[in-house]
């Protein structure tokens, strides 16, 4: 049975588990509900959690172990040779899985005799052929263990779907005769229900915290594997950034932490101004109905996708840079430059960094400007000398995680900054950040043993930790700014 | 108020109603400060019209295809050598036995219509039409063999320059130089338009069919990438909307002061702010390369986007659940009911508004998010559509931005114009989501 239709007869069971369980919870005090514990629903509910929990355990835990079993069962009859080596089984492993695959196909369609034309079984020799015949290109022959190895895989595969369809029918139906067994009119059927239901939520809200141990987890393994080929220090002070594919890469992380800095100063220099003046003016002089419209027009661009202000840079802002600016100044004469990526990246940062102002300067209490006022200051000598002292530690958060997010853009510096990993002062040169050569590493072809696809992982974790950092330094100092006012 | 004396506005020095030099220059600064903001707001909000203007300009034009219509005589002898109107045999005619007929039947109308550029080739002349043409006409007749023999009206592409020459990317200057083009073919062109032949309809090709070469951008769609974002979105809502729910009811009802909720809310506000691309990197490592599932699948995209969004739908959410005053969990527990019924029946139900506005818009999110999705292969070049069955969610596939993206990459500029009208596309998408999540808040939105 495919796992769709097993699905179906789980659900199909459960639903008669809710009908047979109210109907029985109602039979057990002849229809007076008031001498029920729980809600008849919640005897209803009960035989349906019941069949459906443990049924789904077992099929997702089959789902999960029978490759790993199955695998580990055939590799056993792959040579020798080929076991002791972990790639080259790995690759043997998936021709097995393929040549059985094919042959699943093939033996359905009634191409190929399961017995052969002699009795003897499939003819190794001209199987590829065969597989071709039906969609499954191999790469080379078949050879005799990698048949046996693929047979085996079938009758694995077909004896473990038996096995699995039965085992969670088996399990789904001994839960339906526990929960018809256990309904009666003092059993505590809404109790257990609200306990399984705690227990999926706080399951649910786990899966922040699995996301992040699986991303940290995914890149440290990957990361020391990288750092077991390639010295350590060479790569947090090395000054070149030469990756190339036949071997004697140089992975210096230098030239991609100046060229991310060099663009995030940019960005800062064109958004804070720009969103610290917007947000001075809707919090303090605007009136409400210009501060109706205008707010939400400049959240706007937060909800543009970040590629749509890649391609403006790449079709507009570059090609307008260089033929404006950098070509008469004699600055060079590329349309992708730290400039062209670090301006359209500061107009992103822009709405982050007026909103989150904003509300800090709303947080800010009205008593503070009223004294100033009092005392005869300018509506503006309370703004520079009273609001914004007050709400500059809130201020500097927000700039931080403006920071964070622009050092952490992707599509605007792959498609705006260009590729060039190099050090020069120059903004109208091209040069490149993190996000680029992790996108560029991992993009194609990746092979997780060689340091050209591994030095992405290291890449990230380095991406990660500063953003991370800066996050946590904002979420500090926005905190304990917070504390003061209120 | 009294009218003022006449000698007031000459006035004394000291006057309060006379502005000293002091207050002239801190009323001027007071105008330059206000100033400030107001430019400031101008220009960010110029950049946006700018920004938006350009892609519209750019990409709008890619929604109308220059085709030329003519009457076409299907050659049974090329194309059904059996004659059977077989489908599965017709298949072995490749498109080069279309483009035959194609040539045949473009000649012959040319000589028809007395149509003749000096100086042009056979070669040439039928050089205007897209490459993609044969296959165009080949999908015709393998739809429906029975117009084999027959003479049909088909309505070809021209190639991406010429229909660049009606959408202003190549002058007559221009195709001189221009290897692809030449001035000649641009006249034959515009003697087909004065006749009719050529024309520009709407293309609908452009949002259904899929992908195509490097060669020939005329014929590159959307269809794919549309399937794929839609595919992904519906993932991401399964997923995203009913884990993101439960957890923020758990933290925010249930969830006892200790340190493993402590941990899980610093993590979540810490996700919420991690560089997509970082999940993307996740996906590779734990979703292709530990899981095995297959790359540059709707399904992985979509796992990789439902960890991303989940952080940002669970904040809404919470959010929207803390509004719900206290006041109505106090009355449904003095009335007896359970904690959680408490929550089922009633704090959850008036919270729906908002966390339905919360997810749609942390869905629009992850509909226009890119960096993520290249790194699990979604930039592959994909031809096939995937299936409309479940399986189809492991095919390759390719989303909307991810496409944007890949067709600013290549070289043809008339690529550009595909790549700004997939954005169109995409920013369509996203006004609709937001304008549902609007509606939603204005309507269904309480405040209490």
């Amino acid at each position: 049975m495919s796992t769709l239709v097993l699905l179906g007869v789980v659900l199909v069971l459960a639903v008669m588990a809710y009908v047979v369980c109210r109907q029985r919870a109602l039979a057990s005090v002849a229809g007076d509900v008031r001498s029920l514990h729980s809600l008849p629903s919640a005897y209803g509910w009960h035989g349906a959690l019941m069949v459906l929990l443990p049924a789904l355990v077992v099929l997702a835990g089959w789902l999960i172990a029978q490759p790993i079993v199955i695998e580990r069962s055939v590799s056993s009859l792959l040579p020798a040779s080929v076991q002791a080596d972990a790639t080259q089984s790995d690759i043997a492993l998936i021709d097995v899985r393929r040549v059985a695959e094919g042959l699943d196909i093939a033996v359905s369609r009634g191409l190929i005799d399961e017995l052969g034309p002699d009795g003897r079984g499939i003819d190794p020799a001209t199987l590829r052929d065969a597989l071709a015949g039906v969609g499954v290109a191999l790469g080379g022959d078949v050879s005799v263990e990698t048949l046996a190895a693929a047979q085996k895989y079938r009758t694995s595969a077909a004896w473990g779907l038996v096995a699995r369809t039965i085992a969670t029918l088996l399990v789904a139906v001994i839960g339906f005769a526990l929960a018809v067994m256990m309904t009666n009119k003092d059993f505590r059927a809404r109790n257990r229900v609200e306990g399984v239901i705690l227990g999926l939520l706080i399951l649910c809200s786990s899966v922040a915290v699995l996301t992040t141990v699986g991303i940290i987890y995914s890149m440290l393994s990957e990361t020391f594997s990288f750092f077991a080929i390639y010295p350590f220090s060479d790569f947090l002070f090395g000054l070149t950034w030469s990756p190339n594919f036949r071997g004697n890469s140089e992975f210096g992380l230098i030239p991609l932490v100046w060229g991310t800095l060099y663009i995030t100063l940019i960005s800062m220099i064109v958004a804070v101004p720009l969103g610290l003046f917007s947000a001075i003016y809707l919090a303090e002089y605007a009136t409400p109905r210009t501060r109706n419209v205008v707010k939400p027009l400049i959240e706007v661009i937060a909800g543009i996708p970040t590629v749509v202000f890649g391609l403006f840079a790449l079709v507009t802002v570059g090609p307008f840079l260089r033929d404006w600016i950098a070509q008469p100044l004699g600055l060079g004469d590329s349309g992708s430059s730290v400039m062209t990526a670090g301006l359209v990246i500061g107009i992103l940062n822009i709405p982050f960094v007026s909103s989150l102002s904003d509300d800090i300067i709303n947080a800010v209490p009205q008593s503070m400007r009223d004294g100033s006022y009092g005392l005869g200051a300018t509506k503006s000598e309370t703004i520079r000398q009273v609001v914004l002292p007050a709400a500059l530690p809130g201020i500097v958060g927000a700039i931080l995680m403006a920071g964070s997010r622009a050092i952490g853009e992707t599509m605007i510096v792959s498609m705006g900054a260009g590729a060039a990993a190099q050090m020069n002062l120059n903004p109208f040169e091209a040069m490149t950040t993190m996000t680029v050569k992790i996108v560029g590493q991992l993009t194609g072809d990746t092979d997780f043993a060689s340091p050209e696809t591994l030095v992405a992982f290291a890449l990230g974790m380095t991406l990660f930790v500063i953003t991370l950092g800066l996050n946590i330094l904002a979420l500090y100092v926005v905190r304990k700014y917070r504390e003061q006012y209120e | 108020m009294t009218d003022l004396p006449a000698d007031m506005s000459t006035g004394r020095a000291g006057s309060i109603l006379v502005p000293s030099r002091l207050m002239t220059r801190r009323n001027a600064t007071e105008w330059r400060f206000r100033m400030y903001g107001v430019c400031a707001i101008a220009v960010s909000l110029s950049v946006l019209a700018i920004m938006l203007w350009t892609i519209f300009a750019d990409g709008i034009s890619s929604f109308r295809q220059t085709s030329v219509t003519f009457p076409v005589l299907l050659d049974a002898e090329t194309l059904d050598p059996d004659g059977n109107r077989d489908r599965a045999e017709m298949t072995g005619v490749t498109t080069i036995g279309y483009g035959k007929v194609i040539d045949r039947a473009f000649l012959s109308l040319l000589t028809s219509e007395g149509i003749a550029v000096e100086g042009l080739s056979d070669k040439d002349a039928r050089g205007i039409l897209s490459k993609e043409a044969a296959g165009q006409l080949r999908a015709r007749v393998l739809a429906d063999p029975a117009i084999v023999g027959q003479t049909i009206n088909m309505t070809l592409w021209t190639n991406a320059r010429i229909d660049g020459y009606y959408k202003g990317r190549v002058t007559m200057e221009t195709a001189v130089r221009d290897g692809n083009v030449s001035p000649e073919q641009l006249q034959l062109a515009d003697l087909l338009q004065e006749r009719g032949i050529l024309s520009m309809p709407f293309n609908w090709e452009f949002l259904t069919g899929p992908d195509a070469s490097d060669q020939r951008p005329e014929a590159a769609g959307l269809g794919i990438s549309i399937i794929g974002s839609i595919y992904m979105m519906i993932i991401v809502a399964l997923l995203c909307v009913p884990i993101g729910v439960a957890a923020s009811i758990y933290l925010e009802e249930f969830a006892p002061k200790n340190r493993w909720t402590d941990l899980i809310e610093v993590n979540i506000s810490n996700l919420a702010a991690v560089p997509s691309i970082v999940y993307g990197i996740l996906g590779l490592a734990v979703f292709i390369n530990f899981a095995e599932l297959p790359q540059s699948s709707s399904l992985v995209g979509a796992l990789v986007l439902t960890l991303m969004t989940l952080p940002t739908i669970i904040i809404a959410t919470r959010a929207s659940i803390r509004a719900v005053p206290p006041s109505i969990r106090d009355a449904a527990l003095g009335v007896g009911a359970s904690k959680m019924q408490t929550v089922m029946h009633h704090v959850l139900p008036l919270a729906m508004p908002g966390i339905l506005t919360g997810a749609i818009l942390g869905l629009a999110t992850a509909l226009g998010e890119t960096a993520p999705l290249l790194l699990i292969g979604m930039v592959a070049f994909v031809d096939n559509f995937p299936a409309v069955a479940a399986s189809g969610v492991l095919e390759p596939a390719t989303a909307l931005p991810v496409q944007v993206y890949g067709w600013a990459q290549r070289s043809d500029p008339a690529f550009i114009e595909r790549s700004s009208g997939a954005i169109i596309v995409l920013l369509f998408f996203l006004v609709i989501m937001n304008a549902v999540a609007i509606i939603l808040r204005r309507r269904f939105e309480r405040r209490w």
